[in-house]
């Protein structure tokens, strides 16, 4: 049995790797590729059935436009459908562009297949919301795991979830993944599978101390408790991966950008919940309940004087 | 006597499989037994596709008013927010864009001129006594609408009709002009006329005081124009008038394929994580699988029949539910297993791995609900939509590994398996990932 407490800051340097690189990315990619819901915009599709460059769109778009949109346009689900993305304009700007590329390849309206549109503040709104209602969530978990266990079990759980999301928001600047409303929902999803797999770590910890044999060290039993959840916690990632793993494989191109962040935030959940969070904790404890008892002793040695 | 008990559970064993099965056809394909009909989750009156995966409607209002603020604007953002939230549009999106504008993405509705009424009328509700004095305002003296079904007359035909309910002042107000009201007969002019924006929705016969809490609109309601009716009551009357300036109906943004490759992933993913649980936990793996089947019979039945508005996110939703379902199976045979292993009869390892799974399967659960309040209360369309096939599937995973998993592994035991290596690797070393 190796001892995972005693190499527990050696665990944090692949995720520090990968945020590393995710920073690195960031800025070459000039940050996050916020989509329209978060910056709004406006967001069209269009079915050109024909294979198509997207910067000849881009330049139609350009020269057709008043104020000279600078649109990004990028295939959709198949090579045949053009994703196009221009800042905040005018409805009648916004049917400028659409006339542009139905005269130049000669479509029908139905081959708008949607338009959607955001004013720039909505965009801001819909950020700042998402950012409250997260940290909420997370601060009602924190406060739950602070009642059913204890607060450095709070602390701890929520560190490794820190992490997770950080890896996470990584991903999305190393593959320049679009973030919209589903970055949410993907980061929640790993929010709260994380939070499954370290509390049953942190269940299995809280049974074994009711128990404890006086010669076991707090980090020994913790260690004992990571690989006593062990099985379940790989098999239980497993089988929640096999149903993304699936849906990356076989889904539209929308799907597997939701899916793959998904894949790295739930094996990196796993990865957190086993080898930091309640290793982590483990130190912490020990050291207080060192503190605690140096303290006593202190106590005792100045009532013998 | 034991043969006895071994045979019942058997027979019981083979009724649940059954069950799960009916209950499968019955949540995704439907029946139509003898009048009574459900065409399955995917049917017409099932699941709700949000605009990502079956498109929908996008309405922009323009206020008509100079200069409405910007306390104006959020007041009519959160009655149409009620308004759909009555109406059952739960994944429907409300942005607000420059000068009044206001835009609402309703998905799956594609009777966008229906939707378009709903939310743009003032809902401004009157009683007025025959000389057009209005004696009653909804905006002050309506406490609560509610759509009603049944006779409104004695020995009446049951019809659909709006039910107002009155607060203390106007129920006072109400027996004052009815009073009054009843008093005019001779001139013909004993009615009570109940106006919506103007127009008349009905002018009931009043033949005495009437001193009651509240009251019945009754006219040429269908259900669903009286449904109308009471959500925009209730909802409050919009601070002024709001035109339609565009309209449109969006098709479907992944392509027809997004929906139907999820659910090809999801069915293929369920069967992989099946043969799974066997692989790792044999027989009771078996019966995790039982539970699994109807933990998706379940979650397709409650998305049916609670018409939940579906989108990618929803979708993302289910398939964590999924993978989470057998979790709770997961630690209570991790435990099992340990328990078998220190010598323990399987009756009693059963027994003791659900006692001691019991806590981590409550917290960890607790936890992912509480995230999905709150995210529910966000608001923020997508985000909710996941928050609600999240939170419905970790509340029947929940029920299907503490209930049915445990019945029927008590039916095993019954049934008196020996053979302790059906149950697990005897051989294996202790602990381990390798399990």
């Amino acid at each position: 049995m190796k001892d995972l407490t005693k190499n527990r800051w050696k665990f944090v340097i692949i995720p520090a790797l990968i945020v590393a690189v995710g920073i690195i990315m960031y800025i070459v990619h000039g940050g996050f590729n916020f989509d329209v819901e978060f910056m709004g915009g406006v967001r069209m599709q269009v079915n050109m059935h024909t294979e198509f460059d997207n910067k000849e769109v881009a330049d139609l778009i350009q020269e057709n436009t008043v104020d000279t949109v600078n649109a990004t346009v990028q295939k959709g689900s198949t090579n045949e459908i053009a994703v196009i993305k221009t800042p905040p304009v005018e409805d009648s700007v916004r049917q400028d562009i659409f006339n542009a590329i139905k005269d130049k390849y000669s479509l029908s309206d139905e081959d708008l297949v949607s338009v959607s549109s955001a004013s720039a503040s909505f965009g801001l709104e819909v950020q700042r919301k998402a950012l409250m209602y997260t940290l909420l969530a997370i601060v009602c978990i924190l406060i739950y795991i602070a009642i059913r266990f204890e607060w450095r079990s709070a602390v701890t759980a929520v560190i490794a979830l820190a992490i997770n999301v950080l890896v996470m928001a990584a991903v999305y600047t190393i593959t320049n993944i679009p973030l919209n409303t589903t970055f949410i929902a993907a980061m929640l999803t790993v929010v709260g599978y994380s939070i499954n797999n370290t509390i049953v770590i942190f269940d299995r910890i809280r049974e074994n101390m009711k128990f404890r044999k006086k010669n076991e060290s707090v980090s020994e039993l913790v260690n004992r408790s990571i690989f006593e959840t062990l099985g379940r916690t790989i098999n239980s990632t497993i089988t929640t991966l096999i149903t993304i793993v699936l849906i990356y494989i076989l889904g539209v191109s929308t799907i597997r950008d939701f899916a793959l962040p998904l894949i790295v935030g739930i094996i990196a959940g796993a990865y957190t919940s086993i080898f930091i969070a309640s290793t982590f904790w483990a130190s912490w404890r020990e050291s207080s309940m060192q503190a605690k008892a140096e303290a006593a002793a202190q106590r005792r040695s100045n009532k013998k004087n | 006597m034991e043969k006895q008990m071994k045979k019942k559970s058997i027979v019981t064993l083979c009724f649940v499989v059954a069950l799960a099965i009916i209950l499968n056809y019955v949540a995704f394909i439907g029946f139509n037994i003898a009048g009574f009909s459900y065409d399955g989750a995917f049917g017409e009156k099932g699941i709700k596709k949000g605009i990502d995966l079956a498109g929908g409607s996008v309405i922009t209002f323009q206020a008509k008013t100079d200069a409405p603020t910007e306390d104006q604007m959020q007041v009519v953002e959160s009655i149409f927010q009620t308004r759909m939230t009555n109406a059952g549009y739960t994944e429907a999106r409300i942005s607000q864009g420059e000068a009044g504008k206001i835009t609402v993405e309703i998905p799956s509705v594609t009777n966008t001129d229906e939707a378009a009424n709903l939310l743009g009328n003032v809902a401004k509700l009157t009683f007025n006594d025959a000389d057009g004095n209005v004696v009653l305002d909804g905006a002050t003296d309506i406490k609560d609408a509610s759509y009603q079904y049944g006779p409104v007359e004695q020995n009446g035909s049951s019809i659909p009709y709006v039910k107002v309910e009155f607060n203390a002042e106007a129920k006072q107000k109400f027996a004052d002009a009815t009073k009054a009201a009843a008093a005019r007969a001779s001139e013909g002019k004993n009615y009570i006329s109940i106006q919506m924006d103007g127009e008349e929705v009905s002018s009931p016969m009043v033949s005495e005081e009437i001193n009651s809490d509240s009251c019945v609109i009754s006219g040429s309601f269908t259900p669903e124009t009286a449904e109308t009716l009471a959500n925009q009551i209730k909802s409050g009357q919009l601070p002024f008038d709001l035109e339609v300036i565009s309209k449109e109906t969006v098709g479907a943004e992944l392509g027809p394929n997004a929906l139907k490759t999820s659910l090809i992933a999801a069915a293929i993913g369920v069967i992989l994580i099946m043969i799974f649980m066997v692989v790792m936990y044999r027989i009771p793996g078996l019966i995790a699988d039982i539970s699994l089947l109807i933990y998706v019979g379940l979650i397709g039945l409650a998305m049916g029949v609670f018409h939940v508005n579906l989108s990618l996110s929803g979708i993302a939703g289910i398939v964590l539910s999924i993978g989470m379902a057998v979790d709770a199976d997961c630690i209570i045979f991790e435990r099992m297993k340990e328990e078998l292993r220190v010598g323990k009869t399987i009756r009693a390892s059963v027994s003791s791995g659900f006692d001691k799974a019991f806590s981590a399967i409550l917290d960890s659960n607790v936890t992912t609900i509480i995230s999905c309040i709150v995210l529910y209360i966000s608001g923020i369309g997508t985000v909710t939509g996941f928050a609600t096939t999240l939170g419905i599937g970790v509340v029947l995973s929940m029920f299907t590994a503490i209930v049915i998993t445990k019945f029927l592994l008590k039916q095993l035991v019954n049934i008196g398996i020996e053979n302790r290596s059906l149950f697990y690797n005897a051989k294996a070393k202790k602990g381990g990932a390798a399990e």
